[in-house]
């Protein structure tokens, strides 16, 4: 069982009451428990089971303006006081930071509702092991694939943030996740795909038959890809690639970045950096959301904010720190985005398709080609060649490349959004990037 | 060295009982104890913005029969938490039977020394080298708008404990020391990153003021991709420097020849053992016993000592890199590659050092011999897909070729290549094997460990170059 409430708020008070008596002037305080359970399979049988309980403790004392912190997953009340002590030594020996403090108390996060992000469901090994069964029945039942790894995770999580300025929240969650992973195999080729599903609700997870039949589908039309020629064509995003996007410009929009001045969208709030036809939301308080919480890292509530309003910047992410240092106020994304997404567009997937005679479908990207500071874009990337609207042939061995500050300006979208994970995007096509192939 | 017991109620007795009870019946498995102290301490936007110390402490329990793997880990290392460890254990392989392997080497050989890195510098003397950096940077150029510099230390150690008894111990000190610098001029921003570490003593790496020469190397990059024009797309020929580069050798070639991949035939390797990989000359190493390298252990996770492992030999595929497990099932022996990134996590077959030997070509004569290509001197990350051989690492520091001579630096591009057919393209192998400067951490389901790499100046004859000129 993870552990409760009580247990959680006597650590973090104790950790409170030490620091403040040692002399710290302010202090704040995380305690969380953690258990999963996860079953692997491959080719139809049992491969492996892993156990994980884990506790973590991290706190932050503050001498005036001068700030430490320590973090330890041994809670033994002899091993805290070694490291708060030691914490508190650290503090006195840095130098002082003016922006350094506990965030804005009428900031804090009152009342928290619930978002249902717990489920006490227990879906025992046994289940896990019949779920997999069946998953990889249906993924291995065309002759061309090979190999089949799959895994059901479980997981059960409680935690309390406190600090000296009274307050003292945490809730549970859960998370139960499963994915597959295939191999498929011709003459010419060995591809690999996949498909996952992650919920905060058991009962909402995938089928596993339609997740295993739809990562079997996938790797198998990967089979004897063609490399195609250096080009400047239009490129699609599958939902998978295209929320990426938004990833990379979360990063560039953090507080943090700004006040570095090393983002590409430093000093463009209130000016035109997507197409105007372009929003984006990120809204904590989804119903069983995967990225949903009632309040940050720091305790600050969280409110809904429109990033970008008709491709107007309208926003940065920012934590009491960085808000300072910037003049603002934390809008309670210490700890970055909730769950984030693009709203649709106004063309269906079969129209962004056939919008162009031919143009590259994408569905995965490798390698670690996004420069923020830049905004320069240049990936591996894996994909389909389409014409008038049909997939032609696999595509792989290319690079695609571009400038973030271009793309995000000629992004059209599609309208079918769905609501699966902590970022989401609809299908999205750019043109006027170059592929580099032959 | 840690004393795991008596924190709880456990007694190395009451641990030996519990671990031979529960793998007797086992094919292998062991209890591994591990504690860990780490401390990063920042610079940056001109203040100390942070200064973390962490210290962890737990164990993970393995239990292997057949192909099955079962593993539970906790912090607390106390009867009752090991108990529930073993009967979870037990309960996944209730049905399978094996027969315990005790066989496990033995090397009296250290590649480092048992020192604590974090306690052998004053936190003061590591806030004065980082403010000696700002300042130093700052003053160096009216460019210089931003600067990061960190130290980062750690002082693990493990003790690994085998049915029977048996218990295999190793301390680890890891350092690392990085520099950002970013630059602005004409309106243009870039960043230049350098690092230095390994597992000797922060000193050991900073004496002579050698904290400038990681300053002056970040700067200079950064210098040169303010000055840099877009990278050609397309195939062309490439010439790699010498040293962290070899991140191509780990990317495309390493993960492919890991035991594990193999094993179960997903990797592109799995039906070359004995035949031509790559060109004639071209001979790749992984070595886990190079003194206080980064990547060096002297045994690895599961307490067998490292070696030089042989991989391909004159073009020749030799060897895999091997675990216990998958050694086991494929029938041969473990190189010592079994790695975990910690106690919550499960041992893989893992890279240590990555090395390309030195051929007998020059550098100048790579460059002479290219009409239209790239020069490329520094990398970001890489990635691999296994299964279709595809991998991508993205350059930080490139130059055009054109006609013999290096041009233009270009701009950050990924550079894209086929890991099976890669080394065939080999067609010139330098004289200047470097290592990289010990900074590398390699990520394979999710978990990190330190690597490190090394490789002579090459010449490939095609790639693909991911640059927006066409």
């Amino acid at each position: 069982m993870v552990k409760d409430q009580e247990f959680l708020k006597s650590k973090a008070s104790y950790c409170l009451d030490l620091a403040k008596k040692m002399g710290a002037t302010d202090a704040s305080v995380t305690v969380g428990h953690s258990i999963s359970e996860t079953v692997n399979f491959r080719n139809k049988s049992l491969e492996a089971s892993d156990r994980s309980d884990g506790l973590a403790l991290s706190i932050e004392t503050y001498l005036g303006k001068k700030r430490s912190s320590i973090s330890s997953s041994n809670l033994l009340d002899e091993n805290i006081k070694t490291l708060i002590e030691k914490c508190f030594e650290t503090t006195k020996i840095t130098p002082e930071d003016e922006f350094n403090s506990l965030p804005d108390k009428n900031l804090l996060a009152k009342q928290i509702s619930s978002l249902n992000l717990y489920d006490e469901t227990r879906f025992e090994n046994d289940k896990k092991i019949k779920y997999l069964k069946d998953l990889e029945e249906s993924a291995s039942s065309d002759e061309q694939i090979i190999n089949t790894e799959s895994s059901f995770t479980e997981n059960k999580s409680n935690f309390i943030l406190a600090n000296s300025d009274g307050f003292c929240d945490g809730y549970k969650t859960s998370s139960f996740s499963t994915s597959c992973v295939t191999v498929a195999k011709d003459e010419n080729s060995m591809e690999r795909d996949y498909e996952f599903s992650s919920k905060r609700h058991l009962s909402d997870i995938k089928q596993a038959t339609d997740l295993g039949n739809k990562a079997a589908k996938q790797t198998i039309r990967k089979l004897s890809p063609k490399k195609i020629e250096s080009e400047k064509i239009s490129l699609i995003f599958d939902k998978r690639i295209s929320k990426g996007m938004l990833s990379a410009f979360a990063s560039a929009i953090s507080a943090s970045s700004i006040a570095r001045g090393t983002s590409f969208l430093k000093d463009k709030i209130d000016q035109q950096v997507f197409a105007n036809s372009i929003n984006v939301i990120d809204k904590p308080d989804i119903i069983k959301g995967m990225g949903s919480q009632n309040f940050d890292s720091e305790g600050v509530n969280s409110n809904t904010l429109q990033l970008i309003e008709n491709g107007i910047l309208k926003n940065y992410l920012v934590d009491t720190y960085n808000g300072k240092k910037l003049n603002l106020k934390s809008n309670g994304r210490s700890g970055g985005t909730t769950n984030l997404y693009f709203e649709k567009g106004n063309i269906s997937y079969e129209d962004l398709m056939k919008k162009n005679s031919r143009s590259l479908y994408i569905t995965e990207t490798i390698g670690h080609g996004s420069n923020l500071v830049t905004g320069d874009y240049s990936v591996g990337a894996t994909g389909f060649l389409v014409e008038d609207g049909e997939f032609k042939f696999p595509v792989n061995e290319i690079t695609i490349a571009g400038n973030f500050k271009d793309m995000f300006k000629n992004i059209i979208l599609a309208n079918d959004l769905e609501f699966e994970y902590s970022v989401n995007s609809p299908t999205m096509m750019i043109e006027g990037m170059t592929v580099a192939g032959k | 060295m840690s004393n795991f017991f008596n924190k709880f109620d456990l007694t190395r007795q009451d641990a030996d009982k519990i671990v031979s009870e529960t793998l007797n019946n086992c094919d292998d498995g062991e209890l591994y104890l591990e504690e860990s102290k780490s401390e990063s301490i920042m610079l940056d936007d001109n203040k100390i913005k942070s200064s973390n110390y962490s210290s962890d402490l737990g164990f993970g329990f393995r239990a292997i029969s057949n192909e099955v793997v079962s593993y539970s880990y906790s912090n607390e290392i106390s009867k009752d938490s090991l108990k529930n460890s073993s009967e979870n254990l037990k309960s996944t392989l209730k049905s399978i039977k094996g027969t315990y392997n005790h066989e496990i080497p033995k090397s009296n050989k250290k590649f480092y020394e048992d020192i604590n890195p974090i306690e052998q510098k004053t936190l003061d003397s590591k806030l004065e080298v980082l403010n000696k950096v700002n300042d130093f940077l700052r003053k160096k150029d009216g460019s210089v708008k931003q600067v990061t510099a960190s130290f980062a230390g750690e002082h693990k150690s493990i003790e690994i404990i085998r049915s029977g008894g048996e218990a295999l111990t190793d301390v680890r000190p890891l350092i690392r020391f990085n520099v950002s610098v970013m630059l602005e001029k004409n309106g243009r921003k870039e960043t230049g990153v350098y690092g230095i570490g390994g597992r000797q003593s922060y000193d050991d790496y900073l004496k002579n003021d050698n904290w400038k020469n990681v300053c002056e190397e970040a700067f200079r990059i950064a210098s040169v991709n303010l000055e840099s024009k877009p990278a050609p797309a397309g195939e062309m020929k490439v010439v790699l420097g010498p040293g962290w580069p070899a991140i191509l050798i780990h990317e495309a070639i390493g993960h492919g020849l890991e035991g594990d991949f193999n094993r179960k035939k997903t990797s592109a390797f799995h039906d070359l053992m004995g035949e031509k990989v790559a060109s004639e000359g071209v001979t790749i190493v992984d070595d886990g016993t190079i003194d206080n390298r980064r990547g060096s252990l002297t045994i690895d996770d599961e307490g067998t000592p490292t070696e030089r492992t042989v991989l391909i030999e004159n073009g020749i595929l030799k060897n895999f890199m091997q675990d216990r497990h998958n050694a086991r099932l494929m029938n041969t022996k473990s190189t010592g590659s079994g790695r975990r990134e910690n106690y919550r996590h499960i041992v893989l077959p893992r890279m240590r050092n990555t090395m390309m030997l030195s051929g007998n070509q020059t550098q100048d004569e790579m460059i002479k011999s290219v009409n239209k290509g790239i020069f490329a001197v520094s990398f970001g990350g890489g990635q691999v897909d296994i299964t279709s051989g595809k991998f991508v690492f993205n350059c930080t520091e490139a130059y055009e070729i054109n006609y013999g001579k290096i041009g233009s630096p270009i701009k950050g591009a990924t550079l894209i290549g086929d890991g099976p057919s890669i080394l065939k393209e080999v067609s010139m192998v330098g004289n200047d094997m470097m290592l990289d400067p010990g900074i590398g951490t390699c990520g394979k389901a999710g978990q990190g460990v330190p690597v490190g790499v090394a490789q002579p100046s090459i010449l490939i004859d095609k790639m693909t170059v991911g640059g927006t000129k066409l």
